[in-house]
C-alpha cells in the first residue's frame, strides 16, 4: 500500500437549516474552502470523488452524490457514493484513502454533506430509526436516543457510571465549542444544567444528545509525490481500521473482549463482552488501526482523538473501545480529567458532535479537517485569529466515526507526515 | 378558434397553489406518502406466532447456538436454524422510558422499551413493558409475555408485563 495524506479540508458551518444554500452548494463551499488552502492544486489535477450523504429521506433525491460531483466540474472523472449510518462521513475518508492507498488515485476528493432541516426534528428521528431492523426494531417504538439510553443503562449497571459524569462530557464539549467559529451550538454549561435539561430517553437528556444539521465538509487526500508538492504540511492517514456489529441490539452474544496490545485477558476474566454496553465494533477499528499505525498504547502515544459523541454516553464507552482507560473506567476517566483540553488526551477539542453539530455525511470528514488542522497547527488560522484549541505540539491524532449503536465504526490514525 | 381558424394548445390552469413558507429563498411544502407492500419473507412464521399467544426464537440446527430475535441463518456459523419456542416468562437486561420519539411514536410517549433476556439464549428480545411506572422498572426485573387478541402482525403484538 502506498502512504496517503491529506494537504486540505474545509467545512461549512454547521446550521439547523441552510436554506439558502442547497446540498451542492454546500459542498461546493466546503470543496472551495480546502482548494483555497492548496493553491497550487487545479481541478484537472483531482483524478476523482467519494461522496457521502446517510439518508435519501432527508435529502428527498437518488444520486445526490453524482449531483455532487458535477456540480464541482469533476465530471467524467470517477466518483461514487458511500453510505454507512452515522459513519458515512468516517468510511467517506477511508474509501479516500483505499483510492490513493491502491494506487489508483494521486488525488481524490472526499466530500459529505447532510440537509436535515427539510422535515421536522419529530421526523428526522423518524427517518433516522429507519436504519434499525424494520421488521423487529423499528415498529416497537424506533427512536435511536432510546436504543442508546438502553445501553448506557447497561454500562452504569455493569460498571457503576453515573448520569453526572454523562453530564461532565456535554460540559467540557459545549465548552470547548466556544472557541471553534463552525460549530453550531458552543455553550457554558454547568452538570446541573445537563442535570437539569429535558429528559428525552432515561437517563439521556436534551444536553446529552447531539442537535440536527445542515452542513458539508471535505478532505483533499494524496499520494506522497503529490502531497509535497502541494503543502509544505501533509498530514499521514497512518492507520485505518473499520469494525462492526450486528444490525440489531438484541444480537450482541457474549464473547472475548477483542485485546489492544497493552491490556492482559486477566484484565477482563469476569466481563461479559460486548452484551449492549460496549461497542465491539469500536474496538475491533481501534486495534485494525493502531496496528497499522503501530501503536501500542493509544493513552500515551495519541496527542488528542475526535470520536463519535451523538451521545454523552457514547463517549465514555468510546474512551474504553479505543483502550484510552480499561473497559469499566470511562466514568472515571472523564472525571479525572484527561479528556479536557488540557488533559493527558484531549478528546473532542472541536467540540465534537454535541456541539458543533451532526450533519451525518459530514460528520466523519468535520472530525478529519479539525484534526488536519490540529496537526498541522494551523488552528488559528482557520479560527480566525482564536488558537484556545490549538493543543501545543499535537503531532498524532485519532478520529471515530460511528454508526447506530455501534454497526459500522471507523478509527483512523493521523500524523504529521512533515 | 383563433381568427386563422387554428387552435393554440395551452396548458390548462388548476385550482391548487401550493402551500410557501418563504419567498427569500422560496421554500415550499412538498408532500410525500407511499405505501410499501412489505414481506416478512422468512421471519413471517414469526408473526404468525405471535397471533396465536406462541413467541418464538431461532436455534442452530449445527453449533446450537440460540437467538432470541429470530433468524433464520446461524450468526456464529452461517447455518439454517430451526424455530424454538421461548418460555413466556423472562427477565429486564436493560430498558428505558422515551420521552419523545420519531413522529410515528410521539402519541405513545412515554413509552418503555426493554431488552429481553432469558437464561440460557445468547441474544435478547426487544419490546415494550407495560402497566410499570418508569421509576420502577430495573435491571433483573422479572417479567411476562403477553399478547394482543387482536393481531396486527406487528413485533408490538407481544408485549410484556410484571405479575
Amino acid at each position: 500500500m502506498k502512504p496517503v495524506y491529506m494537504v486540505a479540508g474545509g467545512i461549512t458551518k454547521f446550521s439547523k437549516a441552510s436554506p439558502k444554500k442547497d446540498f451542492r452548494y454546500m459542498v461546493k463551499e466546503a470543496f472551495d474552502a480546502a482548494m483555497a488552502d492548496v493553491p497550487n492544486l487545479t481541478l484537472d489535477q483531482i483524478d476523482g470523488s467519494i461522496t457521502s450523504y446517510f439518508s435519501d429521506h432527508f435529502t428527498r433525491q437518488l444520486m445526490a452524490g453524482i449531483m455532487v460531483h458535477d456540480y464541482l466540474g469533476l465530471t467524467p472523472k470517477p466518483s461514487k457514493r458511500i453510505e454507512s449510518g452515522g459513519a458515512t462521513g468516517g468510511m467517506c475518508l477511508q474509501s479516500a484513502w483505499e483510492a490513493i492507498a491502491s494506487g489508483r488515485m494521486d488525488v481524490c476528493l472526499a466530500v459529505g454533506f447532510e440537509t436535515m432541516s427539510h422535515v421536522n426534528t419529530w421526523k428526522g428521528n423518524e427517518f433516522i430509526a429507519l436504519a434499525s431492523d424494520t421488521n423487529f426494531d423499528y415498529p416497537v417504538g424506533g427512536f435511536y436516543t432510546g436504543y442508546y439510553a438502553m445501553m448506557v443503562k447497561r454500562h452504569m449497571h455493569e460498571f457503576g457510571t453515573t448520569v453526572e459524569q454523562l453530564a461532565a462530557v456535554s460540559v467540557k464539549n459545549h465548552k470547548n465549542a466556544l472557541h471553534n467559529p463552525y460549530a453550531q451550538f458552543p455553550a457554558e454549561l454547568t452538570i446541573a444544567d445537563v442535570l437539569n435539561s429535558e429528559m428525552v430517553a432515561d437517563p439521556l437528556k436534551r444536553l446529552d444528545i447531539c442537535v440536527m444539521s445542515d452542513g458539508a465538509a471535505s478532505a483533499i487526500l494524496c499520494s506522497e509525490e503529490m502531497a509535497f508538492k502541494l503543502t509544505d504540511k501533509p498530514i499521514l492517514l497512518s492507520g485505518v481500521g473499520t469494525g462492526t456489529d450486528a444490525m440489531r441490539l438484541s444480537d450482541r452474544p457474549s464473547r472475548e473482549v477483542i485485546l489492544l496490545p497493552h491490556e492482559n485477558p486477566e484484565d477482563y476474566k469476569d466481563l461479559k463482552y460486548p452484551g449492549v454496553h460496549s461497542f465491539r465494533g469500536g474496538r475491533a477499528a481501534a486495534k485494525q488501526a493502531y496496528k497499522m499505525a503501530n501503536i501500542q498504547n493509544p493513552l500515551e502515544e495519541l496527542d488528542f482523538v475526535e470520536l463519535h459523541d451523538a451521545f454523552t454516553s457514547s463517549e465514555i464507552q468510546t474512551y474504553e473501545d479505543l483502550g484510552l482507560c480499561k473497559y469499566g473506567d470511562g466514568g472515571k476517566f472523564i472525571e479525572s480529567g484527561a479528556a479536557n483540553l488540557d488533559g493527558k488526551v484531549p478528546v473532542n477539542p472541536s467540540g465534537g458532535l454535541l456541539a458543533c453539530g451532526h450533519p451525518v455525511g459530514a460528520t466523519g470528514l468535520m472530525q478529519a479537517v479539525f484534526s488536519f488542522w490540529q496537526l498541522q497547527g494551523s488552528i488559528a488560522q482557520h479560527f480566525g485569529g482564536d488558537d484556545t484549541l490549538q493543543l501545543k505540539n499535537a503531532k498524532r491524532g485519532l478520529i471515530h466515526s460511528h454508526a447506530g449503536t455501534g454497526t459500522y465504526i471507523t478509527a483512523t490514525v493521523m500524523e504529521r507526515g512533515f | 378558434m383563433t381568427q386563422a381558424g387554428k387552435t393554440t394548445p395551452k396548458l390548462e390552469e388548476v385550482e391548487q397553489g401550493c402551500v410557501l413558507y418563504n419567498l427569500d429563498p422560496i421554500i415550499m411544502k412538498y408532500h410525500y406518502e407511499v405505501d410499501y407492500i412489505h414481506s416478512y419473507a422468512q421471519d413471517s412464521p414469526f408473526f404468525a406466532g405471535l397471533s396465536k399467544g406462541q413467541l418464538m426464537g431461532s436455534k442452530c440446527t449445527k453449533c446450537g447456538s440460540t437467538f432470541a430475535t429470530p433468524r433464520s441463518h446461524c450468526m456464529n456459523c452461517g447455518e439454517p436454524t430451526e424455530w424454538m419456542d421461548l418460555p413466556l416468562e423472562a427477565k429486564v437486561h436493560t430498558y428505558t422510558t422515551c420521552y419523545f420519539g420519531g413522529e410515528e411514536f410521539l402519541a405513545e410517549t412515554p413509552f418503555t422499551l426493554i431488552l429481553v433476556e432469558w437464561p440460557g439464549v445468547d441474544t435478547f428480545f426487544l419490546s415494550r413493558l407495560i402497566g410499570v411506572a418508569p421509576e420502577d422498572v430495573y435491571i433483573g426485573m422479572p417479567v411476562k409475555a403477553k399478547f394482543r387478541r387482536l393481531s396486527q402482525f406487528k413485533p408490538t403484538d407481544v408485549y410484556f408485563v410484571t405479575e
